[in-house]
């Protein structure tokens, strides 16, 4: 996807300018998010489901538990499936139609933190080793774009896990699978939280909104699980960091995704 | 001022070439005071500029160039010319026909169709635009006959020679006329196809060679040989035709 | 039914290839080997074998999707069905478009496309058999034949991965240390500008671990830069020799 020019120059000039000396157009400070709004279980028909707004992006997760197959390599492990969708009625930006290259690399930046993280014990939803497990279906559903698209859809995806419920089962004759009344939690190991930082004219920004997306070099996303180790990182745009700012940025979300952390886990 | 390689050393994009109060010339640029090379060629130094004499770039048009193209549409107003550069030359109708275009009157293919090749020089070009061109001026025009070879367009200047030394050598020595484009396109006009075989060979050879020295004498060396060894094969064949 | 561990580092500290730990893999580049592409490369590090051809700066179509200001480059990351041991299916994977998209952000700093409006640059990287880090391979084949396509650009882009493998940060992961090990980190670098191109990881590392990383693969970028620019300038020495010797 190419970048819109609906960025002004002028625009593009002051923001720059107020980072340059430690301000933001909005005013928020260099490493400050915008505020953080989460809804959780909203969506009564899926398993678990959060809504997460930040400042005005607003992202919707529904999770769907299902019984299927394991992967042949991996027989005695569930799965974990993330998608996103960018709904067309979240920007003018987003058409209808296959996931294009940013919502796959949505998707799959959000999937690298819960996986490499070890969120889910996926052994622990082995229902028969080989044959039946639980396929546990992240769905990401943007619905309101306005910038940092990953952390806002990864506390999202955290915060909907968080309240996903798998239901009873019973197993007969070694095959068949009954389900049963009654729910218990997902089991849920780690909390990794995704914290993306902007460069802007020579400046490291967090959690930048879509009008600094559009003046940005480049960004990249560090997420940190709950140990304070880093389980994900990826760069983006076509800009690029020093070492030395890749240094910072990391010292700077781990810092972040504490404080993140600690609104999507407790509050 | 501190330069970092010998005269007409090769040089790879990234490569820091001079520090200090150069300019940087063509395939070069500047970060600061220095400067560094953008792509792959020879670099060359004198007291003001630093350049690179690039061994393989595409053609970017320059109003006056002379150039060889290719009708690929025909507009209402006008054709489309490939020439051979990431942006296409538009033909008005207007300047072939010397007079305003009338759509009821004019069948512009019947002047020039697609697949047409034609001589034309650059009017205008800014980037933003596609360039235009004009065939109003002596030698320019639609190509008859003859054959084009396409070369690398930062190796024209190597066809051409210092103060034309090696296109006037190639001239005399094939006896074929030859046009050159500034677009990497030479057409090559011989009273025999064994000439123009000849000149086309020899141009190859350049290019293949445009970054060594002494490549007039060289390539001067070869057509002589090539001729010698057509003559003789000349010779072997006419006694044979007598035995019959 | 848990698979054994594999030890990937033995006693002595050599990796299963035999490898040290700061080692890279035997890697081979050759520059202008496509004839119909404006640019190409070829490159193999330890058994991974990458084709990358360029086509332009030229007229894009459909026009509509040409940017006023600069040339748009398009990247595509392809997997040969056979590249793998179990065959994957020719059409693009996920992670074959994310990739794409990485390796074209990689790649676009370097390039002057400012100078070009209007145009379209196609990069096409086939991987023909793939062994752990094709993704740097080939963005380290890729920045050659865009040199080779005479390109303007500011440096040559470089990649190499580093990685953790049975608690030891290593450089270079091949195939089963990619899979087996603790954590990968891709890293691409423009020496020059001292810019961090991309930038990418997965697994598990402390910021500590994560800062040696990163340092080693730079290093490993370091050593393989000085090779990419040996190959560019073979194909014309070679050539200069020649005429020399005759």
């Amino acid at each position: 996807m190419t970048t819109p020019v609906t960025v002004s120059r002028v625009r593009r000039r002051q923001i720059a300018q107020l980072i340059a000396n430690g301000m933001r157009l909005d005013g928020r400070g260099l490493t400050e998010y915008r505020e953080i709004k989460i809804e959780r279980g909203l969506i009564e028909r899926a398993e678990g489901s959060a809504k997460v707004s930040l400042g005005r992006t607003i992202v919707l997760v529904g999770v769907k538990v299902g019984i299927g197959e394991p992967y042949s390599d991996r027989p005695n492990e569930g799965v974990l499936t993330v998608n996103s969708e960018l709904v067309p009625l979240a920007s003018p930006e987003f058409e209808a139609g296959p996931p294009g290259e940013e919502s796959i690399e949505l998707a799959r930046v959000v999937d690298r933190g819960l996986r490499e993280s070890k969120s889910i014990p996926l052994e622990e939803l082995c229902i028969i080793p080989g044959k039946k497990v639980f396929i546990i279906f992240v769905d990401v559903y943007v619905l309101n774009h306005d910038g940092n698209l990953i952390d806002t859809s990864a506390m999202a995806a955290l915060a909907a896990l968080l309240n996903t419920k798998i239901f009873n089962y019973e197993v007969e004759d070694g095959e068949v699978v009954k389900i049963k009344p009654g729910f218990k939690p997902l089991p849920i190991r780690n909390y990794p939280i995704a914290v993306t930082l902007a460069e802007i004219d020579g400046k490291l920004v967090v959690d930048p909104w879509l009008d600094e997306e559009e003046v940005m070099n480049a960004r990249i996303t560090f997420t940190f699980d709950k140990d304070g180790n880093i389980c994900a990182i990826q760069k983006g745009g076509g800009g690029f960091f020093t070492k030395e700012q890749v240094l910072e940025a990391m010292r700077i979300a781990r810092e972040k995704s504490e404080e993140l952390r600690k609104i999507v886990v407790e509050g | 001022m501190t330069t970092f390689y010998e005269n007409r050393e090769i040089v790879t994009p990234g490569d820091l070439l001079a520090e200090g109060d150069y300019k940087a010339g063509s395939n070069t640029y500047k970060l600061g005071n220095k400067i560094y090379a953008s792509r792959p060629g020879l670099v060359e130094y004198n007291e003001r500029e630093v350049r690179v004499v690039a061994l393989n770039a595409f053609y970017i048009p320059s109003v006056g160039d002379l150039v060889i193209g290719k009708v690929v549409e025909v507009n209402v107003n006008g054709w489309v010319v490939d020439i051979n550069s990431p942006y296409s030359a538009i033909l008005r109708a207007s300047d072939v026909l010397e007079r305003s275009f009338k759509p009821q009157r004019d069948e512009l293919t019947e002047i020039l169709d697609t697949g047409d090749l034609l001589i034309a020089k650059i009017t205008s070009f800014d980037r933003t635009r596609a360039p235009t061109l004009t065939m109003r001026e002596r030698g320019l025009g639609k190509i008859t006959r003859g054959q084009i070879v396409k070369i690398t367009p930062t190796k024209i200047p190597r066809v051409i020679g210092r103060k034309g030394s090696m296109i006037n050598m190639l001239k005399k020595e094939t006896g074929c006329r030859i046009t050159v484009g500034q677009n990497g396109l030479i057409l090559i006009l011989g009273r025999r196809i064994e000439d123009e075989r000849l000149a086309i060979q020899a141009i190859r050879k350049i290019e293949h060679e445009a970054h060594t020295s002494g490549l007039t004498d060289r390539v001067a060396e070869m057509i002589r040989r090539e001729k010698m060894k057509e003559e003789i094969k000349q010779d072997a064949k006419s006694p044979r035709e007598t035995d019959r | 039914m848990q698979k054994a561990p594999v030890r990937l580092i033995d006693e002595e500290g050599k990796r299963v290839d035999g490898r040290e730990w700061n080692e890279l893999r035997p890697i081979k580049i050759e520059v202008g080997v496509l004839n119909n592409a404006d640019g190409s490369a070829y490159i193999e590090q330890g058994k991974n074998k990458i084709l990358a051809a360029v086509y332009g700066p030229k007229e894009a179509h459909p026009r509509h999707l040409t940017l006023p200001d600069r040339a748009l480059l398009r990247c595509r990351y392809h997997m040969a069905p056979f590249s793998v041991e179990e065959r994957k299916s020719p059409a693009p994977s996920r992670r074959e478009i994310e990739l794409s998209k990485v390796i074209r952000e990689s790649l676009e700093p370097a390039i002057f496309l400012e100078h070009y409006p209007r145009t379209a640059i196609d990069l096409f990287i086939e991987i023909l058999q793939a062994d752990g880090g094709t993704r740097c391979a080939g963005i380290t084949v890729a920045s050659l034949a865009l040199a080779d396509a005479g390109i303007p650009m500011r440096d040559l882009v470089v990649a190499c991965a580093a990685g953790k493998v049975d608690n030891k940060i290593v450089l270079d992961l091949n195939d089963i240390e990619d899979k087996e090990g603790e954590a990968d980190v891709p890293v691409a670098f423009m020496p020059n500008l001292n810019a961090v191109t991309l930038l990418q990881m997965d697994g598990t590392l402390t910021p500590e671990e994560f800062e040696q990383a990163v340092n080693l693969a730079i290093e490993g970028c370091k050593r393989i830069y000085k090779m990419q620019k040996e190959a560019l300038k073979a194909r014309y020495l070679a050539i200069k020799r020649e005429v020399e010797e005759q």
